[in-house]
């Protein structure tokens, strides 16, 4: 999986922009699955028909990843930027930025060095992107950029830009790929646009009618240090999701979750989120309502541009989801 | 001109009555069926020349922001809150219109001469301002201006050359475009216009209208900010007069279809329509509603620039607007199929 996950996190597409990763993940389902298809607003949506009487399930994981997006360019070429997404200042100064055309930026503050002692606004932050003016800078307002850096790997844990939410990508790819012979009717939903405002997921599930819906997403641990304290670590295994601030699990999701993770031999930790949601919120409140639930996958660093998860995580979520949708 | 009769149209979200009614007369005989819903969108179709025809929704909303009445003072003064974002800085002195009879009102204010030391560098909020329309008493008041009544600006429209000054140009401009796009031929798309209900307060009217309109894609028609009178820093002005129509790659709401993007940007050029980009992140339209109806609508923003706007009084360049009707009427001609899909 190590290969697959390196090309689907080095992948550009933040929220809005997805076209990119879509067609690096479309390549990966196209053989797998009985239907693709892409729903109106462009998130992607691969069938694997079940052998029949059994239950339409829902499977999301999130394409695209936060990013910025020029807002205006001043008479020296710098770029001022907005944010696409949960983006925090303090993981910015300093970091490196790719627009869609490949261009380069590096993100830099305002002011004298000797000031900074607080951390700063993003509108105190602009990107260089080498340009000396207005004319001979290749980047318009609009334009949208994701933080770069390479995939790595240190023993069991992955690291890389984008894990939030390509890893779960990465699972449901492989879920697919090693799901045969259920009854079941299992849609793999590769949504956009859930870091801004969970529009992929929530129109996509109003076209499938799923009798169950299951978002896979990474969430945050308590295991670093002076870490605001969670009881989720990395290498423990997939977190079953309890709730977080946009979903209470629907407790027969969330056993059916705990369930396959006991049939399928993997240890499961069980999680409450304090901060952020995904795309479960969305999907459980379409039409008459879906039961909706999340198997994450621990992450620490989220939303800066260093992610990571442990290997086995990642295993053990998608065995659990074999195991579920069967 | 119709925009001038929209912009002194009176109508705070949820009251849109006679704004509507203006629109109704206005587009008579210019769609072929009219009606309005059950949340009070004014919808209209106009059925499209071409072959492989799009269902295309268009909105604007009729709403304006203002202020409600919500209590009477013994002194025969009107307590109000606001519906709608508005800014309590624009709010001391204004000349405003109160409750279905339009009584004129001031909006009170402390002589400057009765100032102490610092007290005009504080800003009122709406709870302590007092709506006088110079009733004698509470009871007077109570019967001029029952709680519920609600309270616009009182701004005539004026031609100021080239530029125009008028109330509510956010959102009447885009209603104002959205008719001249009505009243002209037909399209090759079937067109589903919809004069929008409750925007300000939560962008209500166009979430049902869409559902309704089940579209292929959607266009929000907007009036929106122009921050550009010269500033200490080299910093966006969110729009500038003078520079075309404003289209929108996101805000606070949604994230625009790059395929009707692409398109709304291609007919300018080819056609030599100034236009610009606003700038991200700001702000919010129909289109955060529109594009999650059902399995999710295509959408895209187009606005006319205007200055201070959420305030008594905003400024807006008629070629600006000349130009939003121009390059929407031309990218509605040249719309396919292919840019409301999602290879591009």
């Amino acid at each position: 999986m190590r290969d697959l996950i390196r090309k689907l996190t080095e992948t550009y597409g933040p929220s809005g922009f997805e076209d990119r990763i879509r067609a690096v993940i479309r390549e990966e389902v196209e053989p797998l699955a009985d239907e693709v298809r892409v729903t109106p607003l462009g998130s992607l949506v691969a069938v694997k028909k079940g052998t029949g009487g059994g239950r339409r399930i829902m499977l999301a994981a999130h394409m695209d990843e936060i990013g910025v997006m020029a807002s205006h360019v001043d008479d020296k070429g710098f770029l001022r930027f907005t944010a696409i997404g949960g983006v925090n200042p303090l993981t910015c100064v300093g970091a490196r930025v790719q627009f869609e055309d490949g261009t380069l930026g590096v993100i830099g503050v305002e002011g004298k060095r000797e000031d900074r002692t607080k951390a700063p606004r993003l509108d105190q932050l602009y990107i260089d992107v080498g340009a000396t003016g207005k004319d001979d800078c290749p980047v318009r307002v609009g334009d949208a950029a994701v933080f770069v850096r390479p995939f790595a790997v240190r023993g069991t844990r992955l690291i890389a830009k984008a894990m939030d939410d390509r890893i779960g990508c990465a699972v449901l790819i492989e879920t697919l790929r090693r799901l045969e012979g259920t009854s079941n009717e299992v849609y793999f939903v590769f949504s956009v646009q859930e870091e801004t405002t969970l529009s992929g997921a929530r129109t996509a599930a109003y076209g499938i009618e799923p009798d169950l819906a299951i978002a896979v997403d990474v969430t945050g641990t308590g295991d670093t240090p002076e870490a605001r304290p969670m009881a989720v670590e990395l290498g423990k295994g997939p977190a079953v999701k309890v709730q977080d601030r946009g979903m209470i699990a629907h407790p027969l999701v969330r056993d059916l979750l705990v369930r396959a993770a006991e049939a399928a031999g993997v240890a499961c930790q069980m999680e409450v989120l304090e901060r952020g949601t995904t795309d479960a919120a969305a999907m459980q409140l379409v039409r008459a309502g879906v039961p909706s639930g999340c198997l994450s996958i621990p992450c620490r660093y989220v939303h800066t541009p260093s992610e990571m998860v442990d290997e086995g995580d990642v295993e053990g979520a998608v065995k659990v989801l074999v195991e579920a949708v069967r | 001109m119709i925009l001038k009769e929209l912009s002194e149209a009176f109508g705070p979200s949820g009251n849109e009555r006679p704004v509507r009614q203006i629109l109704r007369q206005a587009l008579e005989g210019h769609v072929d069926r009219m009606w309005v819903d059950a949340l009070g969108n004014l919808h209209t179709e106009k059925q499209g020349t071409g072959e492989d025809r799009l269902r295309v929704l268009v909105t604007a909303h009729m709403d304006e922001i203002g202020l409600m009445v919500v209590g009477h003072d013994d002194d025969g003064t009107l307590k109000v809150r606001a519906i709608g974002g508005i800014d309590p800085r624009v709010l001391p002195g204004a000349q405003v219109l109160v409750g279905p009879d339009r009584l004129p009102g001031v909006i009170g204010l402390k002589p400057v001469h009765l100032l102490k030391e610092g007290e005009a560098d504080k800003v009122a909020t709406i709870d302590q301002l007092r709506v006088d329309i110079g009733a004698k008493g509470k009871e007077e008041a109570k019967n001029l201006a029952p709680v519920g009544a609600v309270v616009v600006f009182a701004t005539r429209f004026r031609e100021l050359g080239p530029t125009v000054m008028g109330k509510s140009f956010d959102d009447r401009v885009g209603c104002a475009v959205l008719v001249e796009l009505l009243r002209g031929e037909r399209f090759p798309h079937d067109l589903h216009a919809v004069f929008t209900v409750q925007e300000e307060v939560g962008l209500r009217g166009a979430r049902v209208a869409a559902y309704a309109a089940c579209p292929d894609c959607g266009f929000a028609l907007e009036g929106t900010i122009a921050d550009d009178l010269p500033k200490e820093k080299d910093v966006s002005p969110t729009t500038e007069l003078g520079k075309g129509p404003a289209i929108t790659v996101m805000d606070r709401t949604f994230i625009a279809h790059r395929g009707l993007n692409r398109l709304l940007v291609e007919t300018a050029e080819e056609l030599g329509i100034p236009c610009q980009f606003k700038q991200p992140g700001i702000g919010g339209t129909d289109s955060g509603a529109v594009h999650l109806a059902r399995e999710g609508v295509p959408c895209a923003t187009v606005a006319v620039p205007c200055r201070y706007i959420h305030s008594p009084a905003s400024l807006l360049s008629l070629a600006d607007f000349e130009n939003t009707v121009r390059l929407m009427r031309e990218a509605l001609n040249r719309l396919r199929r292919e840019h409301v899909g999602s290879s591009f």
